[in-house]
């Protein structure tokens, strides 16, 4: 059984139509990559699953049971964790006070509470190491590279036992030797048994990575296949409207 | 320790290598950490203020032996800091989440009629004392709403409330000073004017505050929090940290520090006048930013604020012994507040 099913989902934004009808299916284990021009609804559809606004019309079932999302915690809440396309980081924190925020783990007694850095900082080692990242803890975000940045939003997502991540274009701004890095992150990810849905641009970046791919054009949802029984060419004629269906 | 700590993150700074930990032995690792700590600590202004204000001393000592190093002038250069300081302390609060407020002036002169109106209608002194502070957290939960809530730049709505509580001031006080304290009125004067140990009460005052704020900033989720907001709020609010009510508390804190200082004032100087504070703001803030607050957010301390109130005090009175017209302190703080912010953009742009 699918993790996450979206049925029959529609969004408008007053006349424009963002989405219409989109069946959309996640599995444990499976990276999909989610590909279409500029407009064609993908950050939307990934919105509606991160709670950021409800579908207009259709269904969404995370086990089965359906679910209605009213702000982007009760997804988190229900396993879906988002990382963002500008990589929503604080620079002036350290990598695993950023991974900790707002779920800051602390001691002390009764509501005397204080920050448990040394336990975070740890956490946070253990969970790079588990995404064979060389980030450090305690070092802070504003001087890592893209790449490092990447492991600290993904550790993020980890920290919470997340079952789906949606990434929003994750390879947009970073230099081609940390794309390798974070597709070799997304590999963990999958290998960890999670759902991972992956918007990118970059044809070489889903065909190296995705299991499945589904391709929108303006809101419908015109190929949903494994990536084996597709090529870049095929997609590229999808997305531009050279191919009608697929 | 604490209060030298300004930084947020420096406490395992020293964990730079990604050896495992069972391979290091403790008193390695704990030089590490001492020694990063001390790195972090040169790097950072508040240890070149700290410098700069020990020099100053050291000259100024050696030049007016007779009057600079004495028990008498180390009373009033604490004394005439401390207030300032209990503000900026209120202030890096508010500048460490991105926002500035520059009401605390005005907020200071309401609250201290207030108190006075309290005291000269013959109430006892803790109403007094309630009252002033009501008055000035009401101002900051005013300012906190528009910033927090209706998405006003801070510049612009404690702009408006630096107008506002001065004529608040005005009209409330009739114009008048106020210095019918009352029966309860030596009670109150003792507050802010007394001494334990050779130290004004308001210097206590500040060390404790100073040292409250220093352990919130940096070992509380709270404290996190409102780094968090300045250094990427968007990022805080996906992350899920209430940034809304952060600046809501910020602001309201800010003016609660303006309306303590006004009781200790108030109660040091034995009267209420309504034009108490006016143009504080510009020493309160050039105090955080000399203390190494960035106005863009993100980065400050409680020593911070301590210590770049301390440096600007210090300056005035070795000016006043050194026969320099007192007018001219203006012009050094306002240097000071440039060099300040340059020498941060020299290091900024060296570290990136
Ligand atoms: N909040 C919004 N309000 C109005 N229109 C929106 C909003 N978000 C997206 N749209 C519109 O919906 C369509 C799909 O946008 P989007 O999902 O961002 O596309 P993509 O991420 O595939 O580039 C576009 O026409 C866009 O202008
Ligand atoms: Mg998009």
């Amino acid at each position: 059984m699918a993790v996450l099913e979206l049925k029959r989902i529609s969004k408008h934004f007053g006349a424009i139509e963002a989405l219409s009808q989109v069946d959309f299916e996640l599995d444990g284990g499976q990276i999909v990559g989610l590909m279409g021009d500029n407009g064609a609804g993908k950050s939307t559809l990934v919105k509606i699953m991160a709670g950021n606004f409800p579908p207009s019309d259709g269904e969404m079932l995370l086990d089965g049971q359906p679910v209605h999302f009213h702000k982007p915690v009760d997804a988190r809440v229900a396993g879906i964790e988002v990382v963002y396309q500008d990589l929503a980081l604080c620079n002036n924190l350290t990598a695993s006070a950023n991974v900790f925020l707002a779920r800051e783990q602390t001691r002390g007694f009764g509501p005397f509470r204080i920050l448990d850095d040394r336990a975070m900082n740890e956490r946070a080692r253990e969970l790079f190491a588990e995404l064979k990242s060389e980030t450090r803890p305690a070092e802070k975000v504003r001087t890592m590279s893209g790449g490092q940045r990447q492991a600290v939003a993904i550790a993020r997502t980890h920290l919470s036992r997340a079952k789906i991540v949606l990434m929003d274009e994750p390879t947009a701004a970073i230099s081609v030797r940390q794309v390798a890095e974070v597709l070799d992150l997304l590999r963990r990810l999958r290998d960890q048994g999670m759902a991972v849905v992956l918007i990118s641009h970059r044809m070489p970046d889903v065909f190296g990575v995705a299991d499945r791919i589904v391709v929108l054009r303006r809101g419908h949802k015109v190929a949903d296949k494994p990536i084996e029984a597709s090529s870049p060419e095929e997609v590229t004629g999808l997305i531009t409207g050279a191919i009608r269906v697929a | 320790m604490i209060l030298m700590n300004h930084d947020p993150s420096v406490r395992d700074g020293a964990d730079t290598s990604p050896t495992p930990l069972g391979r290091r032995t403790r008193a390695a690792l704990h030089m590490k950490r001492g020694l990063a700590f001390l790195r972090t600590w040169f790097a950072a202004q508040p240890f070149w203020v700290t410098v700069a204000v020990l020099i100053i001393c050291a000259v100024m000592s050696w030049l007016e032996p007779q009057s600079f190093p004495t028990r008498d002038n180390f009373f009033n250069i604490t004394r005439n800091f401390a207030y300032i300081g209990i503000m900026a302390l209120g202030m890096m609060a508010v500048i460490i989440t991105g926002g500035i407020d520059l009401s605390v002036g005005s907020v200071m002169g309401l609250a201290g009629i207030v108190c006075g109106l309290v005291l000269q209608a013959g109430h006892s002194w803790w109403l007094a004392v309630l009252a002033g502070l009501g008055s000035g957290a009401l101002c900051g939960l005013i300012n906190g709403l528009f910033v927090a809530y209706v998405g006003l730049p801070s510049f612009v709505v404690t702009l408006g409330m630096l107008a506002a509580a001065r004529s608040f001031a005005v009209v409330l006080s009739e114009n008048k000073m106020i210095y019918d304290f009352g029966p309860d009125g030596d009670i109150f004067n003792a507050i802010g004017g007394g001494e334990i140990a050779g130290i004004s009460n308001m210097v206590w005052l500040l060390l404790i505050m100073a040292f409250v704020f220093g352990f919130v900033f940096r070992f509380t989720p709270w404290g996190r929090h409102v780094y968090a907001v300045g250094g990427n709020e968007a990022a805080a609010r996906l992350a899920g940290v209430a940034v809304n009510r952060i600046k809501l508390q910020v602001y309201t804190l800010c003016a609660l520090t303006a309306a303590i200082a006004a009781v200790m004032v108030v109660g040091w100087q034995g009267s209420a006048i309504n034009a108490l504070g006016t143009g504080y703001e510009l020493r309160v803030i050039a105090s955080t930013v000399i203390g190494g607050a960035n106005l863009m957010g993100g980065e400050g301390g409680a020593y911070a604020a301590l210590i770049g109130a301390t440096l600007i005090e210090v300056i005035r009175n070795s000016l006043l012994m050194a026969g320099i017209d007192s007018n001219w302190q203006g012009a050094f703080v306002g240097a000071f507040i440039v060099l300040a912010v340059l020498l941060e953009r020299i290091r900024g742009s060296r570290a990136d």
